[in-house]
């Protein structure tokens, strides 16, 4: 499956400056251990030492919170876009437009 | 614990009449001593103190550079009668700002990542009748920023434009009141300052302050340790747009807070403190504690920014 991914400001600078990607898996863990592949030191910025998602990080596949669906195991689709967005003053813990 | 158990002069203030006796009651917040976290040192000479700062109207320390901003604004003439504020904000400052203006009858639009709390945009926008305007939570406080500049080029007559990360008076307000109280709170004895680094308004007002008072008086700038961070308020200057009233030599030394830690001791500062906090004051007083592991005596003060009560429900688990 390939996906894009929208990487946030302060991670743009493993991705070379790039705002959006693509990468590819079936579920957003093997898309991130995808991105870590091409962007080595990607994935410890999401996970903690135990290999949990860092709370304050919040994941999107298109408009849903993956911690409503299946976390990291959450499948996604072709064309998909999955968004990570750090929490700022608590975060509301949904995208609004 | 709970915030409901906190004595009244500990809680964020309930605003229920929009006069101008309001905007009087803030400042003088209370110096509290951090009892049982110093255990951990042994038996140093050292004493900890804590300025509770969400006991401010709007409950934040965001409260006094954002009306010394606007009072500088009003008597310089950069804000006339009929013109709007406007300004970029993760928060505080826009929760400040928002009651301001309720307050002193002007209109207030912030511009502010569209992924902060919910709660906090209930407060800015319901209670307090701001405009929000939201920008890509991708860019977090520096598309406010760049969006804010944008909004404000494009109608400069309608807009008075505080712009809190390069005005002066946001500083000032530190070095004339929060500085001035610390140094009577303590009867002069305080020796290092502990502030965590937004705008970094704070830490360059209030270390100003207390060195011309005591030059002796050091001040250290609490920082997150990674550029991607859950430490609410604070930046990582080296990742961000730094602010222009940052001036690293105003300051004695940076010290470094992961996230784990500051969150750890949010955890800790409610068991053990029994106050509930946001996740900068637990940054800010795991910067003092390190410090602290490292001298033999001192009267070390740090600041408390805010409050969880309205906000992060379970430490940044939402
Ligand atoms: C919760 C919190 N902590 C710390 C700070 C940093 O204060 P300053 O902007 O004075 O550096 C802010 C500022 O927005 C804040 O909201």
């Amino acid at each position: 499956m390939a996906v894009n991914v929208r990487i946030p400001t302060p991670l743009q600078k493993l991705t070379g400056g790039k705002g959006d990607v693509t990468a590819s898996g079936g579920n957003v863990k093997e898309v991130i251990d995808h991105l870590e592949k091409n962007y080595p030191g990607f994935k410890e910025k999401l996970y903690s030492e135990d290999g949990e998602l860092r709370r304050f990080i919040n994941i999107y596949i298109n408009e849903e919170d993956i911690r409503f669906i299946d976390s990291d195991g959450s499948q996604v689709k072709d064309g998909d876009t999955i968004s990570i967005i750090p929490a700022i003053a608590g975060g509301s813990g949904k995208i609004q437009k | 614990m709970k915030a409901t158990q906190l004595p009244p002069e500990l809680r964020v203030p309930v605003i229920t009449t929009y006069d101008e006796a309001v905007l009087d009651r803030i400042g003088n917040t209370p110096l509290l001593k951090i009892k049982n976290i110093v255990k951990d040192l042994g038996n140093k000479d050292i004493e900890i103190y804590a300025k509770a700062e969400w006991t401010n109207p709007a409950g934040s320390v965001k409260a006094r550079p954002a009306l010394r901003m606007v009072r500088d604004g009003l008597a310089s003439g950069a804000f006339k009668r009929g013109m709007e504020l406007i300004d970029s904000t993760s928060g505080n400052t826009g929760v400040a700002y928002a009651l301001i203006g309720r307050i002193l009858g002007f209109k207030v639009n912030l511009v502010l990542p569209s992924n902060v709390c919910k709660a906090r945009k209930g407060i800015m926008a319901k209670q307090f009748k701001a405009n929000l305007i939201l920008s890509d939570p991708m860019e977090q406080s520096d598309g406010a920023i760049k969006l804010c500049r944008k909004l404000y080029q494009e109608n400069r007559d309608k807009y008075f434009l505080p712009d809190q990360y390069n005005n002066p008076s946001n500083w000032m307000a530190h070095r004339d009141t929060t500085a001035r109280e610390i140094f009577e709170q303590t009867k002069g004895r305080v020796t290092h300052f502990f502030a965590g680094i937004g705008t970094s308004g704070t830490l360059m007002g209030t270390s100003r302050g207390l060195k011309a008072l005591n030059s002796g008086v050091k001040s250290y700038a609490v920082e997150p340790a990674e550029s991607l961070h859950g430490i609410e308020g604070l930046k990582h200057m080296e990742s961000s747009i730094v602010p222009g009233i940052y001036d690293i030599s105003v300051y004695d030394e940076k010290i470094s807070v992961t996230t784990d830690e500051a969150y750890h001791m949010v955890s800790r500062i409610e068991d053990e403190e029994g106050l509930l906090v946001g996740t900068s004051s637990g940054a800010a007083l795991v910067g003092a504690m390190k410090l602290a592991a490292r001298i033999d005596k001192g009267v070390l003060v740090v600041i408390f920014p805010d409050s969880c009560e309205e906000c992060v429900v379970a430490h940044g688990e939402f």
